[in-house]
């Protein structure tokens, strides 16, 4: 059943270009994005039961980095996403010394002050940032000398991200380090008897997640080709933790599934109406209280549950 | 000389409005074991009414106004902590997702019930000539502010430390098991203290609109900055909330005037060093 699933996935995935109009292999291409988003978050909520709030600063200030060295500074896209990357992991390392001086409710808190600290910063820093006005004008990289400007090429770029991303984090998760994690996050003081050191576990899990936040955010301002505050909000992090929690927080392709369906309702929405905030809020207020296991989850029970009124 | 006394007083005045907001948020979090996220929006909610209900009807006294938003928005936090906290008590990860998705619904409610546009709340006339102390000029309602912040202080202190209802809180945050088997009805004090937290985030978003005006995005303008309050003063202590807004309203008034675009990073210096070397905060309890 599960391979099935498997195959069905990889043959949509690989034929879509060749049968799909450009707004769905676009459609698609934002949700491979999304996707690495919510699995680097998912190894901090899900396997190491660290419920961050402040994701979207890694996804944002790698976004902001390579849009500046790109356009302000004229560097290479080659050079510009290597900056990105390391700097938007030193400062992952940076923000896990502070946040990780606290557990449960504290390192929520800390780490959505931390980023709205940085979306001030984007907002108010005018001079560098460009403000509300966000950053126009950016090119999309050539790897190997291939354009990735049309949707198709672009849809391959992102499709071997993801699944570079997704086997990566599985490897992460599935290795003997992620067993420790899995462990310091269900029982830290026997971990801690047992000679593990439960903040290191944590800590280096923070980084390894803001690496490849920072990834997402690589192609999320190469599809955009545009950057603006409201990529660093609270409403990015909120969306990625509604798909993680939404598609099963601490399962491998939950919260990929979550991700995808947030982005897809938010997709649909904004067709229509404008309340995408309101929305949000009210899917979080329904998941938490129906659905606190998650959307696959949580409609076998409720099925099993109907099931059993009608016999 | 004359820029940093009234600097100065800026940075009280923001200092009191700030621990008007965080005290609720400590309260709440002292008792509920709950980082209230909705509370940014608790106060945008009170400014908009504040400033909706002046400007149709206009004559209505600013205190009466901070008073009646007060209530209407405790009893908003009350409904939402019966109907919606209440059935999630052994989640508190869900309790915190539930607070922010709130938080949305409100402010884009905001949005749709009164637009994109800032709306002034005007200051009482009576407080619009300016005071003239020790030779320099100060603006009046901002020293009228910070009495506020001060008397809500001690008010809240004498509450706490001094009545039957403030035992209970007590009993119920250093042992809320105990403090129901001794008869303590802890499940009610928390709708209590969330109505308090509430209405008086509710009240302080009037009292603030003078110098804030109601806009979008008011309550994650204002929610950062209690959290970082709370965070430097330590989760769960009213006196923690005390210092560490004034600490914050100085910091964060200063910043702003001298070092306009690295105001943020400054805000979050003295936090980073808190949490380095007390990460319990300046007066919080270890294991709270």
């Amino acid at each position: 059943m599960k391979w099935i699933a498997i195959a069905l996935f990889a043959a949509v995935a690989l034929l879509l270009p060749f049968f799909a109009g450009d707004f769905y292999v676009n459609l698609a291409s934002q949700i491979y994005i999304a996707a690495i988003f919510a699995l680097s978050l998912n190894l901090l909520v899900g396997f190491g039961g660290m419920t961050s709030l402040g994701h979207a600063s890694y996804l944002g200030v790698a976004a902001y980095v390579s849009a500046l060295m790109t356009t302000r500074y004229g560097l290479h896209h080659g050079a510009a996403a290597l900056i990105s990357i390391l700097g938007t992991v030193a400062m992952a390392a940076f923000f896990g010394l502070i946040a990780l001086r606290a557990t449960g409710l504290g390192f929520l808190m800390i780490t959505l002050a931390l980023s709205q600290v940085l979306w001030g910063l984007a907002y108010r820093m005018s001079n560098i940032t460009n403000g509300d006005n966000g950053i126009t004008g950016i090119t999309r990289p050539e790897p190997f000398g291939i354009s990735l400007e049309s949707p198709a090429a672009f849809y391959w770029f992102a499709l071997i991200t993801a699944v570079i991303a997704f086997v990566m984090m599985t490897v992460f998760v599935s290795s003997s380090f992620g067993s420790s994690l899995k462990g310091v996050r269900d029982q830290p003081r026997r971990m801690a008897a047992l000679g593990f050191n439960p903040w290191m576990v944590r800590w280096i899990t923070f980084v390894y997640a803001g690496f490849w936040g920072a990834i997402s955010g690589l192609l999320y301002v190469y599809y955009n080709k545009y950057i603006h505050p409201t990529s660093l909000s609270t409403t990015s992090s909120a969306e990625a933790l509604l798909g993680v929690i939404a598609g099963g927080s601490g399962t491998l392709a939950g919260p990929a599934v979550g991700a995808a369906l947030v982005l897809l309702l938010k997709n649909y929405v904004s067709a229509y109406v404008e309340r995408w905030n309101m929305l949000l809020g009210l899917v979080f207020l329904f998941i938490v209280l129906v659905m606190p296991e998650g959307i696959v989850p949580g409609l076998q029970k409720l099925a099993a549950r109907l099931r059993r009124r009608s016999s | 000389m004359q820029f940093w006394i009234i600097q100065g007083l800026n940075s009280l005045s923001l200092g009191g409005l700030l621990f008007l907001l965080s005290s609720g948020f400590s309260l709440i979090f002292g008792l509920m074991r709950l980082a209230n996220l909705t509370h940014g929006a608790f106060f945008m909610l009170g400014t908009y009414f504040g400033a909706i209900a002046m400007r149709d009807y206009s004559g209505l006294d600013l205190w009466v106004t901070a008073i009646g938003a007060g209530i209407i928005v405790a009893a908003l936090g009350g409904l939402f902590e019966r109907l919606v906290l209440t059935r999630l008590k052994s989640n508190p990860l869900g309790q915190v997702l539930v607070t922010l998705g709130m938080a949305f619904i409100i402010s884009d409610a905001c949005l749709v019930l009164w637009g994109g546009d800032s709306i002034p709340v005007p200051t009482p006339h009576y407080l619009q000539a300016p005071t003239r102390l020790f030779g320099f000029v100060f603006p009046t309602y901002r020293l009228v502010l910070v009495g506020i912040a001060v008397a809500a202080a001690i008010g809240l202190y004498v509450l706490i430390d001094r009545t039957r209802l403030g035992a209970m809180i007590r009993a119920g945050v250093d042992d809320s098991q105990m403090a129901r088997a001794v008869g303590i009805p802890v499940s009610r004090l928390f709708t209590i203290v969330f109505c308090l937290g509430a209405g008086i985030a509710g009240a302080a978003g009037v009292l603030g609109g003078p110098i804030l005006s109601a806009y979008p995005g008011l309550d994650a303008d204002m929610l950062p900055l209690a959290l970082i309050v709370v965070i430097l003063g330590g989760i769960g202590s009213l006196f923690g909330a005390f210092v560490g807004s004034f600490i914050i309203g100085f910091i964060y008034t200063f910043g702003t005037v001298l070092f306009p675009e690295l105001a943020y990073i400054i805000l979050f210096l003295p936090m980073i060093f808190v949490i380095a070397f007390r990460p319990q905060g300046l007066f919080g309890r270890l294991g709270t």
